[in-house]
């Protein structure tokens, strides 16, 4: 493995590199053509990002995907460090037990969680905003837990216990000494929770009311009613938002070498 | 420490509310009939040629999108894992980055280039090559799911090559190992764990897949996937989806116990 890759190797790579990319470029170099032909070039336009800022039907969209993302993020990364703080001192055989049915909503294929949630929801309430974040928090919680458990493992006890020999109350020994060590667990679980979230369609589809969308299933019910270049629009302000995003985090980590670990 | 315990308690209610009782709720439905008596015939639905042919074909599909991204991604992991310096780290980023962009839109894409009158007809007619009438067809859908699930072989088999110990390699160029059988016996056997959850996120994922069969596929081609929505969004017989979905959650997690076993397997031959 110390060889550098060979020129063959390097072609593979960029093949590859090219057959992942090319299909959400030319979405991009769409989403600015006049034409509402893909194959012929009709000239530059941002018609269709005008028209997509106009369409009631994609802001509010886009307002729920916002809303319910970060509200499912947030409450999922609340839910899942508390339970890694509370399940970090239970007895091996009912952590086990816990960690099991955290795998559950990860594991299992989305379409039975997505039917399995809307199912309760119907028999005891009704599906809306409600019953998606639901769904969301219950598919964000694992990834949170998952992040933070291997942290709080790592926390040394003992810094822990000399803080409270100091005087420290337990809460404020846990604030100053652990909090700070599993930071970065907690940070990196609320982006996954975040993305995830933001990514899910299949459970969205089931848990969603009447006449509301997400952005997935915008694009999905666009889809197969055809062509519509105010989605390509759409698309390319996604990916961008997504670029700059992951650049911002890759910035934030890289400045702190110490707490990179994912 | 007891009122530390506490703080799993809101947690443990979200579980047992949200993850446990649903899934018994879809048991329920499963194992009674439209009048609400006991059956089996949901399950037994399954042996229906119609569905045992969405089966089928869901795992065929699944199969190959698996198969395909395990070959594509098996040594484009490698190579990448050889990659060092500043750059790598970018490169990297970038084949990871398809996993972040919303999976509609990918799929939305892919639609754009498959349609007939899309870009790849356009551009094999301007080659003078035949024309493709890919989309609506099982191709379209492998595609699809290839597309859609490549970067989630990537990523664990990249992971597991750049964990392998290098002075494991050096230790068997200096024993006299070729480049073949030191890549045969250390750098297969150390990946595979790599492979493995390679494997269970591509294949769980497209086995129970009805969207991209739904725009790629159009609706000729049904996958089990579809056939449950189906059950639930067209024709409201919630008893017998939750029955299929019941049978495709059993299989899932048969598949995922094999996969299990040969990992734990080939450790204990290994070691």
């Amino acid at each position: 493995m110390s060889k550098k890759p060979s020129l063959l190797e390097k072609c593979y790579v960029g093949l590859i590199f090219f057959l992942l990319y090319a299909p959400i470029l030319i979405l991009i170099v769409c989403s600015f053509n006049a034409s509402k032909s893909r194959v012929v070039w009709g000239g530059f336009t941002f018609d269709w990002y005008i028209a997509l800022f106009q369409n009631e039907e994609v802001l509010s969209a886009i307002r729920t995907s916002l809303m319910l993302t970060f509200s499912a993020a947030l409450i999922a990364t609340l839910l899942g460090t508390f339970a890694c703080i509370g399940m970090s001192v239970f007895k091996k055989n009912s952590r086990q037990t816990m960690m099991t049915i955290t795998n559950i909503p990860m594991l299992n294929a989305d379409i039975v969680t997505g039917i399995a949630i809307m199912l309760l929801f119907v028999r005891f309430w009704n599906l809306g905003f409600m019953s998606m974040l639901v769904a969301h928090v219950t598919l964000g919680v694992p990834y949170v837990i998952l992040n933070v458990m291997p942290k709080l493992n790592q926390t040394s006890r003992i810094t822990y216990e000399a803080a409270m020999d100091l005087g420290a109350s337990p809460v404020y020994a846990f604030w100053k000494v652990v909090l700070p060590d599993i930071m970065p667990g907690i940070f990196s679980g609320f982006l996954l929770a975040f993305t995830i979230s933001l990514d899910d369609f299949v459970i969205t589809y089931f848990t969603k009311g009447a006449g509301m969308n997400t952005i997935s299933t915008m694009i999905y019910q666009q889809a197969r009613r055809g062509i519509n270049p105010e989605m390509y629009a759409l698309s390319t302000i996604l990916f961008l938002l997504i670029l700059v995003v992951l650049w911002i985090v890759n910035r934030s980590t890289a400045s702190r070498p110490q707490e990179q670990s994912n | 420490m007891n009122k530390r315990k506490l703080l799993a308690g809101p947690y443990m209610v979200w579980a047992a509310g949200f993850i446990i009782l649903p899934l018994l709720i879809v048991l329920y439905y499963g194992l009674t009939n439209a009048d609400g008596g006991f059956s089996f015939a949901n399950f037994i639905a399954i042996t229906d040629p119609m569905h045992l042919k969405a089966l089928g074909e869901s795992l065929l599909i699944a199969f190959g999108s698996t198969v395909i991204s395990l070959v594509v991604a098996y040594p484009l992991a490698y190579i990448l894992s050889k990659m060092q310096g500043g750059k790598s780290g970018i490169i990297i980023m970038m084949f990871i980055l398809p996993m972040w962009i919303n999976f509609m839109l990918r799929v939305l894409a892919l639609q754009m280039i498959l349609s007939n009158n899309g870009l790849l007809n356009a551009l094999l007619g301007f080659l003078h090559l035949p024309l493709q009438h890919i989309m609506y067809s099982k191709t379209a859908i492998l595609i699809g799911m290839t597309y859609d699930y490549l970067p989630f072989m990537i990523l664990p088999i990249y992971n597991a090559m750049c964990k392998i110990d290098r002075d494991l390699l050096d230790a068997a160029a200096d024993l006299g190992a070729g480049r073949l059988q030191s890549f045969r016996r250390i750098i297969i056997p150390l990946s595979l764990p790599g492979v493995i959850s390679g494997i269970i996120m591509v294949f769980i994922p497209s086995i129970s897949e009805f969207a991209i069969a739904d725009i790629l596929g159009g609706s000729k081609i049904l996958l089990i996937g579809n056939v449950i929505e189906q059950e639930f969004s067209l024709s409201s017989n919630w008893n017998l989806g939750s029955g299929l979905s019941i049978v495709l959650m059993i299989f899932i997690f048969i598949s995922m116990a094999i996969m299990n076993r040969t990992e734990t397997d080939e450790e204990g031959t290994s070691v």
